[in-house]
Parts: structure tokens; C-alpha cells; sequence
């Protein structure tokens, strides 16, 4: 590929210089983005890249972007204001005869212009597009990049990007047949201190031509990459587990109020989370319509109306249906799941049976680089959420008096009766509770699940899995269930596969309970009901 | 648990009490229609994507009547429930033949819900069309397989990907169910026909509805960066989609690193999704709603103003009920009937048009020829046609690349068979 672009530069280079009294290579090359073909825009690309004329950035930018057009022939860029310009000459251009279309990309184009655009913008003034560039040329390895780059590097200041242009030029001269062995082993020296997955790809496939020392002192760099990189794993393993449990802990802790203090089995709680999920749709819509603007404060928007609406429906649902059913569990569990049914055939109907979108807010999109763990900033998110509704919830149980009133009918219906609580008031505000927190915990899983009328039905059995597992009745049982199941699950995946380790977990799970069938922190002494 | 048996089963007979005797009242207006009927899930998991096709089924038989009919009677659609429910399936596809006396069914997605059928329209040899890619290794007398074969959907994908992407290493990723699995062990068959290394294929699995996907993207990425080009072969089914490709945008990896090549992902899943970060991704399927031909513009114009929703999407399977439905119509044109018999012999040789400009044809074997069109995904959420083959391709029955069915041949013409082993030279191989 690289071999053929280069033979095709020289190529246009010297038509260029032939009919250089007429056209330069840049003209010469503009008539090849009208053919339609990949290949010759391909071609077209590198021989636009290498004219050195000034518009070159622009009509590889705008090629990149969808914004340059083809019509009768000729090449037009469009500019983010509408204005067309002619790509040959760079004078604006009123009306163009006929239609005009965006030349067609594929993924070989994108990669075309991703390197070409690599050595043409190293000098940007811009130090987050001269890092974008210096990666773009670690990855296309163009040879032809070199002088740049030595330039690129010679003014360079900073030190990130410095890095970058070091690793990029490193990695070029390891697969340069002609770079002496010297040059070669401190390309290997660079690769080391990266010490990445890449870096390690480049080491350990080095190209047939390289001198047996920088073979051995690759091999040997190699080695201390993977040592590297397989302590990392395990960390990488364990934060996979947490942000797993965590996304747990926000499904359960819901149940963890509503079967856990007041062994009501609802069947419907997974509903109430996607009524969260669905709220948060909802408030994105309205905001997309009528203030763009707030997008990046959408889900902060949603998370109070998600708990109201959910909390709404808890309420609804417990004066309704479930207060009659107190103390039989077989019919309240079948209520609750014919509930959960009618809701979710509710959605069905009036959001329809497909995805809907909900947006992420760009400060919850990218990654964080920790050693050589990459931490995506959704997942810290949602595991700082986590964290927060447990501590938030934890103290509104311990200090509120609403809290208060919960713990004691929990603990003693009667008595806590006869001290003159009004438990069946206590019963409908818990149960609100525990569904409005099924709320929120929607507007955080809307991030990386389906938002689907099947939503809930994914998360009720492993819900009810943890709160069983951590004891029944306390909410720190349920955070140490949660944790314990996701970060379980994460080291056993790699080593089973996704299939076989779920079912793992399910077997241990199920000899747990046999051993101790009240569940990690079970509640003690006269608190327990016979 | 008796109790519960009682119940329904009284239940049941009260519902089949009142559905005969309204069948009876209604029989002297039964003679003037025709029925078809219409198997898809308007309520459960599979809702998802079937209730769409449930409304193709509606505006086609509106239409055909709009022509005046078929026979010179008018059609009827039958539309029953069968809410994601394996066994249901079974059940609604007897209650459709039995009760409602359909002439053909259109109906059912999931391969384990087209098995649960089979044995219903074998016994009441009656009609039906099923229109969804499927694993191939099967031609059934009473079935008319309109959705892709693996010859026309995943082996044209891959070729594709190690010609014009030059991927030499593959991670084949599929949810645990018979589609993927089948798939995949033609798929590694081929790839290993083809040179490819053991130690370059990677399987993985997944559980239905997986929404924790940060292990295996990070295996993923960790397997592409071997220094050689890696691809996904994905058969990710429905409604993980959508947490596997969030995890892969969050993940930052990007068509032009490692691309995915997906068998079940649609206009419909994506737009579920926020594509700007997938563009490049790929699509194998035989149909895409961008395709610039006047019949595909008319039936989006039309399927549109059906619906009343500018914004809705087309895609695969709905052709192939298009395709279907049309070819259904022409062979009880040709037949005379509606009789299934004859309609099962007239049917084969039928040609109507494709919506992407070609002719399809109904083949012996009950399955079709299609154009295989690879897209890829674009930021508005539908996809480019980047490569198509030049000619429509024979769908496969039976599946060139494994042992045990590379020697079986599908024809209900001549051999009246649909596993006819060409080495002993007996049916039923």
C-alpha cells in the first residue's frame, strides 16, 4: 500500500514537472476526486498532500469532513460559513452549474487522509492537532515523513508532543531498511519508555531486514513491556469489576429498600428504572428542541424528575395494589410482574418498540490513560454516582426522621404502630424511595444500555441476586454484594469467557446461600422475624 | 401448580369455543377473502424488530387490494401476537392455519422461533416466508427462505474485508444462540481455507442481552494490536448492539484501526445509537434504505405516507417481505389458487424486482438470489454502499464449507428433496 503511494507520488511528480508550464502536480491531481473511484482518491490524496501547495490542508480537511464537492468536472471546497470556493484556484464560487455531490470516503481514504494530513499539519500552531498529527504519523509509518518530523521535533516545546513526534520518528526508523543499527536501537530505547500496547506490537514484529542486535535488545525491550502490561491487567480486571458492580450496586440499591427493609418481592422494579431511562430521553428531547444550549447538563436535569416520576409510580403502585397484599408474598410477586408487563407493553406503545437515543454529554466521553490502564470517563461517572446515592441514601436512613420511622417498621411493625407511627404512610414514602432510586439509577444506566421498554427486564434477576447475596435489610450488605459480584465476574471473564463465567458465578452464588442462607451481613437477634 | 393448569387449559378451551363459533358466523363472508397470515412479535424482546415487519405485511396487502385484489378477491391480513414466546410460535402458526384457515404465513425472526413452526406447517402443509438472514443448513418443503443465506451475506463480508482492508487477523464475536455459532464455524472454515492461522481467529461469545462489554472490547483491542490488521465479524444479536458499540466509541476504537463488520445490525439498531463515533463500521446485508434506485425511492415514499412518520427507517428484512409478498402473489396468479400444493410447485422460477435495481428469483432449493451490498455506517446513521457484488448470488441451503453438508444439495423440483447427499445419492443424507 504505503510502497504503491509512493511509487504513485514519484509518478505524479514527474507529470507534474513535464507539463509544469501548465499545471503543477496540485492541478494535475484535483481531477481525480471526480472519478468516484476510492482508488483514485486514494491516489489523489498523497499526490495533493506532497504539491505543497497552501490550499492542500484545506481540501484534505474538507474531504475529511464531507465538504468537498464534486460537479461537471470540477472540485469545489465548501467552508463551515456555506461560501463555495474553487479548490483549484481558492476564488470563491457563486453558482455552480449543476448539482454537486461530497466525494464518497471509505475506511482507506480515511486512513489517507488521516496520514496525509499527519506530515502536513506537525507545524500546526495548535498543540493538540500537532499531537493528533504526530500519532496520525506513528501510525502510517510514512517514510517520506521523516524530514518533517526531524524538523517538527527540532522546535518542538511541548513535552507531550515532543513524546509523540519521538515515538512516531521511533517507530519509522525501526521499519527504515537503510537506518543505521545505532539509530535503530535508540528507536527501540523510545519504544521501551512508551511501553504500551503499540509499542509492544512494533517491537515484536520488527521486519526481516533489522540487524540481530537490535533483534536482542528489541526482544529483551518486549519482554519488559509485557512484565508491564500483565501487572497493569490485573488492575485494569479489578476496575472493570468495580465500574460493573457499581452499575450493580444502582440497580439493586432500589430493591435493596423496597425487598430488603420491607420484603415486598416487586417484580416491577426493573420498570422503574427504565422509567428513569425514558425521563431522561424525554428531557433530552425537550432540551435538543428548545435550549441546545444546556445539552452538557441534561442528565443532572433528568436525575430529580427521573426520581419524582419513578418515585410517583412507587407510590401509585403501593396504594394501589400492593399495600392489599402485605405478608403474602406468592401473589405479591405475581402482581408486581404482571405490573411490570402492563408497564412495559405502557412504553411500548407510546415510545414504540425501538431504541430511543439518549446523548452523551461530552464530558463524559473519552478516557483517562492511568500507567497502562485506560479508564473511560462514563464508567468513573457512573461509579462516583454510585458511590454518592449509597452515601446519600445511607444518611437519609440514618438521619432523617423519615429514615427513622423506616428502620422502625422495619425492625417491629406493631410496636413502631403503637409508638404511633403511621406505618401504612411509612410503607408508601419506602417504597417511593426505593423506586425513585430505581429512577435515578436509570438515568446512568440510559449511558450504557438500550434505552428500551426491555431495559429493566435485564437487570431485576441480578438485582435481586445481590440484595440476597449481601443479606437481606442492609444496605451496606448490598454494596459489599454488588462489589463482590461485578469484581468476581470481571476476573473470571477473561479466563472463561462471558458465558461460562456468569455461570460460575450463578453455582457459587447458589452453594453460598446453601452455606448461609440469610446472606453476607444478615440482620441478628430480635430484629429477625421467625 | 394444578391449579394453574386448570385454569389456563379452561381458559383455553373457552377461547377456542368462542373463536370457532365466530369462524362459523363469519364463514359465508370467509369465501370472498383471502387471508394471509402474519407471525411476528408485537410484544416482548423481539418487538423490537418485528413489529415493523408486521406493518410492511399491512401496507403491502393494502396496496395489492388497491390493485384490486388477488383472484379477483379482496386480501385479508391475520395478525396474531406470538410476544417473543418460543413455544407461542408454535401455537399462534396452528391457531393462523387451523382457525383462521390463512393461504400463507408471513412471519417469525429468531431462528429458534422458525423451528418451532416447522413442524406446525409440515402437518397442516401449509405456506411460509421467513425473511431474515439466517444460519443456512436447512431447506424445508413448506418454508421460502427470502433472507439471506451465510453464501450471501458473511463469506461475501469477510472476502471483502481481506480484499479491500487486507485483514489478516479476525475476531469472530457472536451472542451464544444457533445463528452465530453456525455462522462462525463456516466463517472459521473458510478463513482457515484461505490460509488464515489459528492463532489469528479469536471466538467470543456472549449471553443474550450482554451489557457489560469493557472485557472483551479491551481483549479486542489488545488482539488487534498484534502489528497485523484485525477485523470484527460480528453477530452480536439485537439488543446488545447498543451497549457494545457505546463501549467501542468510549474505548476510542475507531473503522479505520479495527473495523466491525456486523450481520445483524440495521437502520433500526442504529437508531438507537449516536453514530458520529461508529462511522466506518461496517454492515454486510442485501438491502440498505441509502440505495439509489426509483423502485427503493417509491417504497420509502410509500412505506413513509403508510406510516405517517417521516422519520421512519427501512431495511433488510422488510425487502424480503417485499420480495416475499410479490412473489407469493405471482405464483397464485400463475397457480390459478391459493391452494398450497400448487403454489409450492408454481412458485419456483418466480422473478420479481429487488428494490436495489435487480430481478430476484425463487430457486429450487426455496431460497433466493441477492445482490450482498456492504455499507458502511455513516454519521446520520444510515449507511454508503461501498462495494456490492456484480451480479445477484444463489443463496446456499447447505453450506459449501463444513463437513456433513458440503454433499448435500436442496431441490424441490426435480429430486423433491431438501437433503439430497450427491455422494450415496440418497435423500435424507
Amino acid at each position: 500500500m504505503i510502497v504503491l503511494r509512493k511509487f504513485l507520488r514519484a509518478f505524479l511528480l514527474l507529470l507534474g514537472m513535464a507539463s509544469a508550464a501548465l499545471a503543477g502536480p496540485y492541478e494535475e491531481a484535483l481531477p481525480r476526486f471526480t472519478s468516484d473511484s476510492y482508488a483514485d482518491t486514494d491516489a489523489a490524496i498523497g499526490a495533493v498532500a506532497a504539491s505543497g501547495n497552501p490550499l492542500a490542508v484545506d481540501v484534505i480537511e474538507a474531504l475529511r469532513d464531507g465538504r468537498l464537492l464534486v460537479g461537471s468536472g470540477q472540485v469545489f471546497i465548501r467552508r463551515a460559513s456555506g461560501d463555495l470556493i474553487n479548490a483549484a484556484t481558492g476564488q470563491a464560487w457563486g453558482n455552480p452549474a449543476g448539482e454537486l455531490k461530497p466525494v464518497r470516503l471509505n475506511n482507506r481514504v480515511r486512513r489517507a487522509i488521516e496520514a496525509a494530513l499527519g506530515s502536513l499539519t506537525l507545524l500546526n500552531p495548535d498543540a493538540a492537532k500537532r499531537l493528533e498529527a504526530a500519532r496520525a504519523v506513528f501510525r502510517s509509518r510514512d517514510e517520506a515523513a521523516l524530514p518533517a518530523l526531524e524538523k517538527a521535533i527540532a522546535q518542538e516545546s511541548h513535552v507531550p508532543v515532543r513524546n509523540a513526534l519521538e515515538t512516531a520518528r521511533a517507530a519509522i526508523l525501526l521499519s527504515k531498511q537503510d537506518a543505521p543499527p545505532t539509530q535503530k536501537l535508540t528507536a527501540v530505547q523510545t519504544l521501551r519508555d512508551r511501553s504500551d500496547q503499540e509499542a509492544l506490537a512494533l517491537l515484536s514484529n520488527l521486519p526481516a531486514h533489522a540487524p540481530p542486535e537490535v533483534v536482542a535488545a528489541a526482544g529483551k525491550a518486549a519482554d519488559g513491556i509485557r512484565a508491564r502490561l500483565a501487572f497493569w491487567q490485573a488492575f485494569q480486571n479489578v476496575w472493570y469489576g468495580i465500574s460493573l458492580g457499581s452499575v450493580l450496586l444502582l440497580a439493586a440499591i432500589g430493591l435493596a429498600i423496597t425487598f430488603g427493609t420491607m420484603s415486598v418481592i416487586n417484580m416491577a422494579h426493573g420498570e422503574m428504572v427504565m422509567l428513569g431511562a425514558y425521563t431522561t430521553f424525554m428531557v433530552q428531547e425537550l432540551i435538543r428542541s428548545y435550549f441546545p444550549g444546556l445539552f452538557g447538563a441534561s442528565l443532572l436535569i433528568a436525575l430529580p424528575l427521573a426520581f419524582l416520576v419513578a418515585g410517583s409510580v412507587g407510590v401509585l403502585l403501593e396504594r394501589t395494589v400492593i399495600r392489599f397484599l402485605y405478608g403474602r408474598p406468592l401473589e405479591t410477586l405475581l402482581a408486581t410482574w404482571g405490573i411490570s408487563l402492563i408497564l412495559q407493553q405502557g412504553v411500548r406503545t407510546i415510545f414504540g418498540p425501538t431504541n430511543r437515543e439518549v446523548g452523551t454529554p461530552a464530558w463524559m466521553s473519552g478516557a483517562l490513560d492511568v500507567g497502562a490502564m485506560s479508564l473511560t470517563y462514563n464508567r468513573i461517572a457512573i461509579v462516583v454516582f454510585a458511590f454518592s446515592v449509597f452515601a446519600i441514601l445511607l444518611l437519609v436512613l440514618r438521619y432523617t426522621s423519615l429514615g427513622l420511622y423506616v428502620r422502625a417498621v422495619t425492625q417491629n411493625r406493631r410496636m413502631a404502630g403503637s409508638m404511633g407511627i403511621r406505618t401504612s404512610r411509612v410503607d408508601a414514602l419506602a417504597f417511593g424511595l426505593g423506586s425513585g432510586v430505581a429512577g435515578i439509577a436509570g438515568v446512568a444506566l440510559s449511558q450504557i444500555d438500550n434505552v428500551s421498554p426491555n431495559l429493566g427486564q435485564g437487570y431485576i434477576i441480578d438485582s435481586f441476586m445481590v440484595v440476597v447475596f449481601g443479606g437481606v435489610g442492609n444496605l451496606w450488605g448490598t454494596l459489599v454484594g454488588a462489589m463482590t459480584l461485578g469484581i468476581a465476574n470481571k476476573l473470571l471473564e477473561p479466563y472463561a469467557g462471558a458465558v461460562l463465567g456468569k455461570i460460575a458465578l450463578l453455582i457459587a452464588i447458589i452453594v453460598f446461600i446453601q452455606r448461609r442462607p440469610r446472606g453476607l451481613f444478615a440482620l441478628k437477634g430480635r430484629v429477625v422475624e421467625a | 401448580m394444578s391449579i394453574f393448569d386448570m385454569t389456563r387449559r379452561n381458559l383455553m378451551a373457552l377461547t377456542a369455543a368462542a373463536l370457532v363459533s365466530s369462524a362459523t358466523a363469519q364463514a359465508a363472508k370467509a369465501e370472498e377473502t383471502i387471508k394471509v397470515g402474519v407471525l411476528h412479535s408485537l410484544s416482548g424482546t423481539m418487538a423490537i424488530s418485528e413489529t415493523t415487519l408486521k406493518d410492511v405485511m399491512l401496507m403491502l396487502v393494502e396496496e395489492q387490494n388497491k390493485k384490486g385484489g388477488l383472484l379477483g378477491k379482496k386480501l385479508e391480513a391475520v395478525v396474531v401476537d406470538p410476544a417473543s414466546n418460543w413455544p407461542l410460535f408454535a401455537e399462534k402458526a396452528r391457531e393462523l392455519i387451523s382457525q383462521h384457515k390463512v393461504s400463507a404465513v408471513f412471519g417469525a425472526w429468531t431462528s429458534v422461533s422458525r423451528k418451532s413452526v416447522l413442524p406446525v406447517f409440515k402437518e397442516l402443509n401449509n405456506i411460509l416466508f421467513y425473511p431474515v438472514q439466517y444460519e443456512g443448513e436447512e431447506s424445508e418443503r413448506n418454508v421460502f427462505y427470502t433472507g439471506a443465506a451465510p453464501n450471501q451475506q458473511a463469506i461475501p463480508a469477510v472476502d471483502y474485508l481481506a480484499k479491500e482492508e487486507k485483514v489478516e487477523r479476525w475476531v469472530l464475536a457472536g451472542t451464544d444462540y444457533v445463528y452465530p455459532r453456525t455462522t462462525n464455524k463456516i466463517l472459521e472454515a473458510y478463513l482457515k481455507s484461505k490460509g488464515v492461522k489459528a492463532e489469528d481467529i479469536m471466538i467470543s461469545y456472549t449471553p443474550f442481552g450482554h451489557s457489560d462489554w469493557q472485557t472483551i472490547v479491551a481483549d479486542i483491542k489488545k488482539f488487534g494490536s498484534a502489528g497485523k490488521k484485525t477485523a470484527v465479524v460480528s453477530t452480536i444479536n439485537g439488543d446488545a448492539n447498543v451497549p457494545f458499540y457505546k463501549e467501542l466509541a468510549n474505548q476510542g476504537v475507531k473503522a479505520t484501526d479495527i473495523p466491525v463488520v456486523a450481520f445483524s445490525v440495521g437502520e433500526e439498531e442504529l437508531a438507537g445509537i449516536d453514530t458520529k463515533p461508529l462511522v466506518g463500521h461496517l454492515a454486510a446485508w442485501n438491502y440498505f434504505q441509502s440505495v439509489d434506485t426509483p423502485e427503493n425511492k417509491a417504497f420509502i415514499e410509500k412505506w413513509k405516507a403508510y406510516t405517517k412518520n417521516p422519520k421512519r427507517v427501512s431495511n433488510d428484512p422488510m425487502e424480503a417481505h417485499v420480495i416475499g409478498f410479490n412473489m407469493w402473489v405471482k405464483a397464485v396468479e400463475k397457480a390459478g389458487t391459493t391452494d398450497p400444493d400448487k403454489v409450492i410447485d408454481a412458485i419456483v422460477g418466480i422473478k420479481v424486482p429487488n428494490l436495489t435495481g435487480g430481478v430476484s428469483e425463487m430457486l429450487p432449493n426455496h431460497h433466493i438470489t441477492k445482490p450482498v451490498l456492504i455499507g458502511e455506517i455513516r454519521a446520520d446513521g444510515q449507511f454508503d454502499t461501498v462495494w456490492q457484488t456484480d451480479d445477484l448470488v444463489a443463496g446456499d441451503a447447505w453450506s459449501k464449507h463444513l463437513e456433513g453438508s458440503k454433499d448435500l444439495v436442496a431441490d424441490w423440483q426435480t429430486l423433491k428433496c431438501g437433503n439430497y447427499n450427491t455422494v450415496t445419492k440418497k435423500c435424507g443424507s
